[in-house]
């Protein structure tokens, strides 16, 4: 390729059109705008900051302002960033008699393959969106970010989040790792942002020794795959391995070292994840940061950082074991665009209608390979035993974690090591999902495209949750300076709508229907129960199983916090203490959708699918 | 189908809006939030008699109608996952329903004892009654799933923050328990859903009466109708009171409006991939019917005459050998096939993508599937096979037995009783335990035929262990509400047995009236044992107000003391023991009787436990209530019961008699609790019944050799052994399928 025609594909690649200023609407800049806002956002922060801007304000208006201007600038820049994610316009629900917006979102790689922009991104990243706004109006309520530290806390936070959302469109395992850390960094900042309290140290140290180690495996574990495949680009890597016809070396015989290394190599990528979603036995960091870090960024971390890692999860493993329907000829940046219809308008954005065969000669040489005349079904053939190791493995992970994270919740005294063990156990619930995910791709696409709708379903409804008992936490903390769970006895008496939200939120926890716990956990059991009736892994009916025993387990530690606000007897030498209306009504307006959500939950569900819809091709 | 709703959802509802419009009542109103939720348990009541008892507008209780599911409306809730709200009424469920209605009732005027935090107890005990009913009216799985557990939180918190000294621990039991139970269904009810396919059973069913369907992805129907034996009782569509919205994905379309009564399936032709056009046109003046097929626009035409009907439509249909080629009109339902049909109306008949089975959470589809899983065939999407419904029989089951609760998993029950407040206990006796036999007789045993039949001597097993346990432990107690307790598991030992007692096939002969027998004296256990427990705990309830120790030790002579309160109390108790003419007797009776039949030795250990019973009520009688002197602590607060009390123990005992000499029809007031259920007792028994006959009777080796005549006898044509006791279960058939 001629220099000059390198780097126009580039240009072609980043906005689309070869010529001029212009932009098109589906470049992998305007793709990646959400992401664009968040990065000027922490500009701007950072800007605001540097110039004291809010000193100056504060001067002038002789009021406190300088936090707020930092809360509001992220505040508009992350509904900004959702405004652009435009998850109504790209999830809608597509029958029979309705058929996709065209301009939604489709499966497209953007900037040379290293991700992938498709409707589950735009879900991921919705979501992420929509718990960084709810956050930030949570911390502002709770107060952590002060005056100092509220661009820092802030940055962090969106840096972070960038990071994740980067996490659940990675389509290169170098994005993978680089997508890993940069949500992982911010995260170790914020753990210690407790300043000069021991524990929040510690944790913020024992995060980041745990997370560099791991880091480094997963490293490790990336070059050993690129090694044996030449490529570390997803769709790349699954086609080599299909052509290395792993079934073919297994009856054979030949090639056991290139199997043992490639096994490695899925282990120590498997180590890394496994960190981030804090799987045992890879958790041990879990507690002790939640413990030391404040609640605010227990809640961040328990509910942000866990969806991208599982978000990620399922990206490396459809990615390894299966390939996309248009594996040999994906759709690039500037395709529909360059698809147009002479006569239509350039401002129009509904343009993307691309034929096949159009896109066919529209496809680079060098994408095809024309010698390897590969069709899908035989890929995913020979893909068969990638799937099944990387099923059993997340299905181990997950029985193991759930029931680890369960059992050892048991005998926690403190609220939020109670909850990291919870948020351990739940990692394990999700996981579950993936295995039948990965099982069925081949056999019943629509049931693997269930099993991620019933994760997307299950991490919306934990947003709330979880967001919801750590907003408890923290509040609570504040008003009584306490986060042990024997300080909260009889706590009803005091506080009874909080009581009751907080109650509600671990019911919902535990799975108890009508509550909106239930409806995730319903989805992935029942994506379990059709992929074992439909594979007939006998493991799958064992995930099954344990997941539902766990449920019962569960329930021992969350009634415990229950039975104490409730029915324990209130100390007498209780200071007065009062939480402010804002933290009641923002505790309620988290917890309504908990309560009601069985009620609708069709929509939820209909946009969980369509997140799925691109996933496996 | 709108009035269904709207009767079934408030009486659900009803109490849970109470609990909402307490929640803005200030907890300060003592008076007014007691009133007001024994008002809401009033009106709850009072919507269950009139809208299934009024005379001429209630529910059937003579004919094919009382048989089946009545009232019933299914609208679609979660279409993603076939989950329907979907309710109705029959035989089994209503005197359930009313019995919660009633206990509730009685439950909430004995709360005024109650003066702890009354504005959140009243909010939860509303939330409860929600629950309960729940349970019994639905009948979508999923739906009675959710309701099964709606109704575990308010009673974790009625226990724990209201009970005895030992609350807390009692109350996590109950809750434990339970929700072990209910994760093991939660994996039957998926197991089954997924395994469940609705498309199967259409092909059974009388929607294609001599036809073979062909779905869009050409998949297995035309093979599976193949296999159908014409013998056998087609499925009857409309009783499966499928979705419209399902209906739909099949091809079937129910005209609507004035379209009543005309159902279309679209069976085959080509250009599947459209919607399919059925244009209805009237002309005025008399006038034949006519028929025409437009390809080019892909349309049914049906010209009718203004005064034309549902069958004259499907007449003309029909005879148009292309429209009758993609159209098959097939149910005209009884009361509407000469309803008038409006014309100049446009249905589209969809195709839609049916390469993926169709599940169902609809009970009486599951339960469909499951007593024609040989027929559907174990090949192909739909699989009800042994190995299934055996795992789904142990699962549910282990579940329900926990809430019966049955011996080994029973330690719950106890613990629970003693600590609860006694309006608690009422219900707890009174209601919920009852969920568990109606989860065995309305889950277990239609949709897992199998399981059920074969493992008999397990369910019968622990019914019987049950019984002789719960006597001798209650013989044992010293604490009087622990000694009602296990007199709760004995007696719901007998419901577990009379339930279990499937035997159909006698030698060549084919005989449910035996287990018909043992159903329905199990179905009136249940309610008599609601009505007599739910006294019994009043009764220790009211001493334990005024003396506060329950130890039977310590009591004695309350005769003297508190006359008219021992004299119910005797009276219920008496219930409670069965003796003749009170309502417990009629139940004990039927179910030692049809057990007989079953085995020799469980009928002879049922009839013993009969006497254990005697012996602990009436030990009991003679400790607490008979004897000089009243001895114990607290004496001087044994004042006599006051009007609210009396009232209580009354209803309930005049109930106790009612029930026990009319057990059928109490003259001039309607129909009894066996009046209500008969019909649909006999009708599922005879459903088993003939399902043990099918698939179990074929099986058995014969040892001489007049094999193959037994296999060639089908049950009408079998010599009766005895008029009263053999039903044939082909005549069963004839009426059900007969419009």
């Amino acid at each position: 390729v001629e220099f000059y025609e390198f780097i126009n594909r580039l240009i072609v690649d980043t906005k689309g059109d070869p010529a001029g200023l212009r932009i098109t609407a589906d470049s992998s800049l305007f793709a990646f705008l959400p992401e664009l806002t968040i990065c000027g956002t922490i500009l701007l922060m950072l800007t605001a900051r540097l110039f004291q801007v809010g000193e100056r304000l504060d001067r002038a208006m002789q009021r406190y302002l300088a936090g707020s201007l930092t809360f509001y600038i992220a505040l508009v820049g992350s509904v900004l960033a959702l405004a652009f994610a435009a998850p109504w316009r790209h999830l809608g629900v597509i029958t029979d008699t309705v058929s996709a917006d065209p301009a939604s979102a489709v499966r497209m790689e953007i900037f040379t393959g290293m991700l992938v922009y498709d409707t589950f991104t735009v879900y991921m990243r919705s979501l992420l969106l929509l718990f960084v706004f709810l956050f930030l109006l949570f911390s502002r309520l709770t107060g952590l970010p002060d005056r100092e530290d509220a661009a820092d806390i802030y940055s962090l936070v969106l840096g972070a989040t960038l990071g994740m959302c980067l996490m659940a469109s990675s389509n290169h395992l170098l994005m993978v790792f680089l997508s890993v850390e940069m949500a992982s960094v911010p995260s170790y900042a914020l753990a210690g942002m407790l300043k000069g309290r021991r524990v929040s140290s510690e944790a913020a140290l024992k995060y980041s020794v745990f997370g560099a180690g791991t880091a480094g495996v997963m490293l490790y574990g990336i070059s050993l795959i690129a090694g044996i495949t030449h490529t570390v680009h997803l769709p790349s890597v699954a086609t080599e391995l299909a052509r290395m016809d792993i079934p073919q070396m297994i009856a054979s015989g030949h090639g056991t070292g290139e199997l043992m290394v490639l096994s490695v190599g899925g282990l120590m990528l498997a180590v890394g994840l496994a960190f981030k979603l804090s799987a045992v036995p890879f958790h041990f960091w879990c507690p002790d940061v939640f413990e030391g870090a404040s609640a605010e960024v227990g809640a961040f971390l328990s509910v942000a950082s866990k969806a991208a890692a599982l978000a990620l999860l399922i990206r490396v493993a459809v990615g390894l074991g299966t390939v996309p329907e248009d594996f040999q000829n994906p759709l690039r940046p500037g395709d529909r665009t360059a698809n147009q219809q002479a006569g239509d308008s350039p401002e129009t954005l509904a343009l993307f209608n691309v034929a096949d065969e159009t896109r066919a000669t529209l496809a680079s040489p060098s994408d095809g390979e024309g010698s390897l005349a590969l069709d899908r079904p035989i890929v995913m053939q020979r893909l068969a035993p990638v799937r099944d190791f990387a099923a059993k493995l997340i299905a181990l992970l997950a029985v193991i974690t759930c029931t680890f994270g369960n059992l050892a919740a048991y005998g926690q005294t403190n609220i939020k090591r109670l909850l990291a063990y919870s948020t351990i156990a739940h990692a394990g619930y999700m996981m579950m999902a993936v295995s039948p995910l990965i099982v069925a791709a081949q056999v019943a696409p629509e049931t693997s495209k269930a099993a991620a709708a019933g994760l997307a379903i299950y991490l919306f409804v934990y947003l709330f949750m979880n967001l919801g008992a750590f907003a408890v936490v923290a509040f609570l903390r504040n008003a009584m300076r306490s986060e042990e769970i024997q300080d909260y006895a009889g706590l009803v008496r005091r506080h009874p709508v909080i009581v009751i939200c907080f109650s509600l939120m671990l019911f919902s926890l535990v799975g108890m229907p009508p509550l909106a716990g239930f409806i995730g956990k319903f989805a992935i059991f029942a994506s379990l129960a059709d992929a074992y009736r439909l594979t007939h892994h006998d493991y799958l009916l064992l995930v099954l199983l344990v997941g539902a025993v766990n449920t019962f387990l569960s329930l021992f530690y969350y009634v415990k916090v229950v039975k104490c606000m409730t029915m324990d007897p209130e100390p007498d030498h209780r200071a007065p203490f009062t939480v402010p209306t804002m933290a009641s009504a923002y505790i309620v307006l988290i917890t309504v959708p908990t309560v009601i959500l069985v009620v609708g939950w069709n929509g939820v569900w209909n946009t969980a699918l369509a997140a799925a819809r691109y996933l496996l091709g | 189908m709108f009035d269904e709703l709207i009767i079934l959802s408030s009486i659900v509802f009803l109490p849970a809006l109470g609990a909402l419009v307490l929640a803005f009542v200030p907890s300060t109103w003592t008076d007014a939030i007691r009133y007001i939720t024994l008002a809401v348990t009033v009106a709850v009541l009072g919507l269950c008699v009139l809208a299934f008892m009024a005379p001429g507008a209630g529910l059937a209780t003579t004919g094919e109608a009382a048989a089946y599911m009545q009232d019933v409306f299914n609208i679609s809730w979660i279409p993603s996952f076939e989950i329907d709200y979907y309710m109705g009424v029959d035989g089994f469920s209503f005197p359930l329903v009313l019995l919660t209605a009633f206990i509730s009732l009685l439950a909430m005027g004995a709360s005024w004892s109650i003066t702890k935090y009354i504005k959140a107890y009243c909010i939860l005990f509303l939330l409860l009654e929600t629950g309960m009913l729940g349970v019994f009216l639905s009948l979508d799985f999923f739906l009675f799933y959710v309701f099964w557990e709606v109704m575990l939180l308010p009673m974790y918190f009625l226990i724990g923050v209201w009970g005895g000294p030992r609350r807390e621990y009692a109350a996590i039991k109950f809750f434990l328990y339970t929700l072990v139970g209910s994760v093991l269904m939660l994996v039957a009810i998926l197991l089954l859903f997924f395994n469940s396919d609705v498309r199967s059973l259409a092909v059974i069913s009388d929607l294609f009466p001599g036809k073979t369907a062909t779905f869009i992805d050409g998949s297995q129907a035309m093979q599976l109708a193949d296999r159908a034996p014409q013998t056998a009782t087609p499925v009857v569509w409309k009783r499966l009171h499928l979705n419209e919205r399902v209906e739909q994905r099949l091809g079937v379309t129910r005209g609507r409006g004035e379209l009543a009564g005309l159902l279309f399936v679209r069976t085959g032709g080509d250009r599947l991939e459209q919607p399919l056009h059925l244009k209805l046109v009237t002309v005025g003046g008399e006038g034949q019917s006519s028929v025409t097929y437009d390809e080019t626009k892909n349309t049914v035409s049906v010209v009718l005459g203004s005064d034309a009907t549902a069958s004259a439509v499907a007449a003309a249909v029909a005879a148009h050998p292309r429209a009758a080629d993609m159209l098959a009109v097939l149910v005209e339902s009884g009361t509407t096939a000469d309803a008038r049909i409006g014309g100049n109306q446009v249905l589209d008949l969809p195709a839609v993508n049916r390469s993926r089975g169709i599940h169902t959470f609809n009970l009486l589809a599951l339960a469909a599937t499951g007593q024609h899983a040989t027929r559907i065939g174990t090949d192909g999407e739909a699989q009800f096979g042994d190995s299934l419904q055996w795992w789904a029989f142990i699962l549910l089951f282990i579940g329900f037995a926990i809430k019966v609760p049955s011996v080994p998993v029973h330690t719950w029950l106890p613990d629970a009783h003693v600590e609860a407040p006694t309006p608690i206990s009422m219900i707890l006796a009174g209601v919920l335990l009852k969920m568990g036999g109606y989860g065995i007789v309305r889950i277990c045993y239609p949709i897992c035929p199998s399981g059920g039949y074969d493992l008999t001597w397990f369910v019968c097993g622990v019914g019987v262990v049950s019984m002789v346990y719960g006597a001798f432990a209650a013989l044992a107690q010293t604490d009087f509400k622990r000694l009602v307790a296990y007199s709760s598991v004995s007696h719901m030992g007998y419901v577990v047995l009379g339930l279990g007692v499937w035997k159909a096939i006698e030698g060549n002969g084919f005989n449910t009236a035996y287990w018909n027998q043992g159903v329905q004296g199990a179905m009136f256990q249940m309610i008599a044992h609601g009505i007599s427990s739910a006294g019994m705990f009043f009764m220790v309830g009211v001493i334990y107000d005024r003396v506060h120790h329950r130890n039977l030790n310590e009591f004695g002579g309350l005769f003297g003391r508190m006359p008219v309160y021992t004299a119910l109390s005797i009276g219920i108790f008496f219930a409670g023991l069965g003796l003749p003419g009170l309502c417990g007797f009629i139940g004990e009776v039927f179910v030692v009787l049809s057990v007989w039949n079953y085995s020799v030795t469980l009928a002879v250990i049922s009839a013993a436990v009969v006497v254990l019973t005697a012996a602990y009520i009436l030990w009991t009688l003679q400790r607490v209530y008979l004897g000089p002197e009243y001895r114990g602590p607290h004496g001087e607060a044994l004042t006599p019961s006051n009007l609210r009390e009396n009232m209580i123990a009354g209803v309930l005992f005049v109930f106790a008699i009612l029930f026990g000499i009319f057990p059928y029809r109490i003259p001039l007031l309607g129909p009894s609790i066996l009046g209500y259920m008969d019909a649909s007792v006999e009708r599922q028994v005879n459903e088993l019944g003939e399902w043990s006959w099918n698939n179990r009777m074929v099986k058995a080796p014969a040892a001489n050799g007049d094999n193959a005549e037994v296999l060639a006898v089908q049950p009408a044509a079998l010599p009766a052994v005895d008029n009263a006791a053999v039903t044939e279960p082909a005549a069963v058939a004839q009426r059900a399928a007969s419009p």
